[in-house]
């Protein structure tokens, strides 16, 4: 298992997701990554991309304007 | 026992690819959708930017299609390859910038690819014959399917009866006699089957899902080309075309004016590209300034800039300008009145 992290920042929806969905198709499952976005919508949308791909949402946060997101791969 | 036939669903985020979609599952077909970003695309995000808008609920109604299905859903960023089909398309735009039958035919062609690629049979749409007036009239569905090169592999599961058999149908992996015959305009038959599915909720864009449609976007786009004189653009100047007011005071700078908080925010993530104006005395929008301006250009467009904030009426008003490759000055200066700003400087 490794750790990850995306900067996913001043991009609107769906960017991070598709910034989310392209990094993790590049790890392996049990991999965490953590996605930082300044759009609150990710807070809805990488989690709805995250169940129904298969992969878990460990945590989410927001600091200040920044979400920050948890990722566990699946092995979807 | 007859291999599972897997096909790909083109997922907007509206009824009718929910619909379509569902109708394969309800067939046994393994059904994984598309979605496509081109950056036009409408979200209820870019509309959250704005303050007034932040009580609706802010989701992407293609992932939320996809979660009603229990499919998977992957989105594919499009925004570089599609900067063809809006400069450049072969068979025009729609009553506004919108290039919708280029549209389909990309759109279809990057399904096959995506088909092809990873291992599916066929791919469906939404699509309902006479339901828009470019891109789903009867006599241009078949260049689609031409232009595109997917032949008979693009199934149309809510009108498939209007329409010749395809191969999914004649090779029985779908059943043909419980596909759908809607056709024209008429919303309620897709409101009757969605309540059928249970589904409730879904989303009802006003004026499409895309930007292209709307006239007050494309207007912004054109003159977008025309100060440029090249037609060209990146995924942050369609951006910005969706935010604020748009004041063109002279063809060599244009102004960009938050309307209020939430575009405040998200037009000082742009700071480091564009020359800026801030009101210091009193409440005021950030404004953008997109051109090469002289120092009476600044002084014309702090006066205007002035003219959106609380002190609008004030004698005297204080701004910061910040110059894009320069040092930051503060100025005082008299807002401009209303009538002084011309209707056509407008974008």
């Amino acid at each position: 298992m490794s750790e990850y992290t995306l900067d996913a920042r001043n991009s609107l929806c769906p960017m991070p997701v598709i910034k989310t969905q392209n990094k993790v198709n590049e790890l392996e499952a049990g991999d965490i990554l953590t996605v930082t976005c300044t759009d609150p919508g990710a807070l809805n949308d990488i989690p709805a991309w995250c169940r129904i791909n298969g992969h878990e949402v460990v945590e989410t946060c927001e600091h200040g304007s920044e979400v920050i997101i948890r990722i566990r791969v699946g092995d979807a | 026992m007859s291999k599972p036939r897997k096909a790909v669903a083109l997922i907007s985020g509206g009824l009718d690819s929910l619909l379509a979609a569902k109708l394969m599952l309800e067939q046994g077909i393994h059904v994984e959708g598309i979605n496509f970003y081109t950056g036009f695309c409408v979200e209820g995000h870019t509309h959250a930017i704005r303050k007034k808008d932040k009580a609706k609920p802010k989701r992407n109604n293609a992932l939320w299609s996809a979660e009603q299905l229990g499919i998977k859903l992957h989105i594919l960023d499009i925004i570089e390859e599609y900067k063809d089909v809006v400069i450049n398309p072969k068979h025009g735009y729609g009553a506004n910038m919108n290039p919708c039958l280029d549209c389909k035919i990309f759109m279809i062609s990057k399904a096959k690819q995506w088909m092809e690629e990873n291992g599916f049979d066929f791919i469906i749409t939404g699509e309902v014959v006479g339901q828009r007036p470019m891109s789903q009239r009867k006599d241009l569905l078949p260049v689609v399917v031409r232009e595109s090169g997917i032949d008979d592999l693009l199934l149309r599961p809510l009108c498939a009866k209007n329409l010749a058999p395809t191969l999914p149908e004649r090779e029985g992996w779908v059943d043909r006699e419980k596909l759908l015959d809607f056709s024209g305009r008429n919303r309620k038959p897709q409101m009757a089957l969605a309540k059928q599915f249970g589904f409730d909720d879904y989303a009802t864009p006003a004026g499409g899902c895309c930007f292209l449609t709307d006239e007050s976007y494309s207007k912004k786009l054109v003159d977008l080309w025309q100060a440029r004189n090249k037609k060209e653009y990146e995924l942050d100047d369609i951006m910005l075309l969706k935010v604020g007011r748009h004041i063109r005071p002279a063809p060599h700078y244009k102004l960009i004016v938050s309307r209020e908080d939430g575009e405040n925010k998200f037009l000082n993530g742009y700071r480091k590209q564009f020359s800026t104006i801030e009101i210091k005395s009193h409440n005021g929008p950030l404004t953008l300034v997109d051109g090469e301006l002289s120092d009476d250009d600044f002084k014309q467009a702090a006066r205007i800039a002035a003219r959106f904030s609380q002190g609008r009426d004030a004698d005297s008003v204080n701004v910061l300008i910040t110059p894009l490759d320069g040092e930051a000055y503060s100025l005082d200066i008299a807002p401009m009145p209303a009538s002084e700003i011309k209707q056509e400087w407008y974008v």
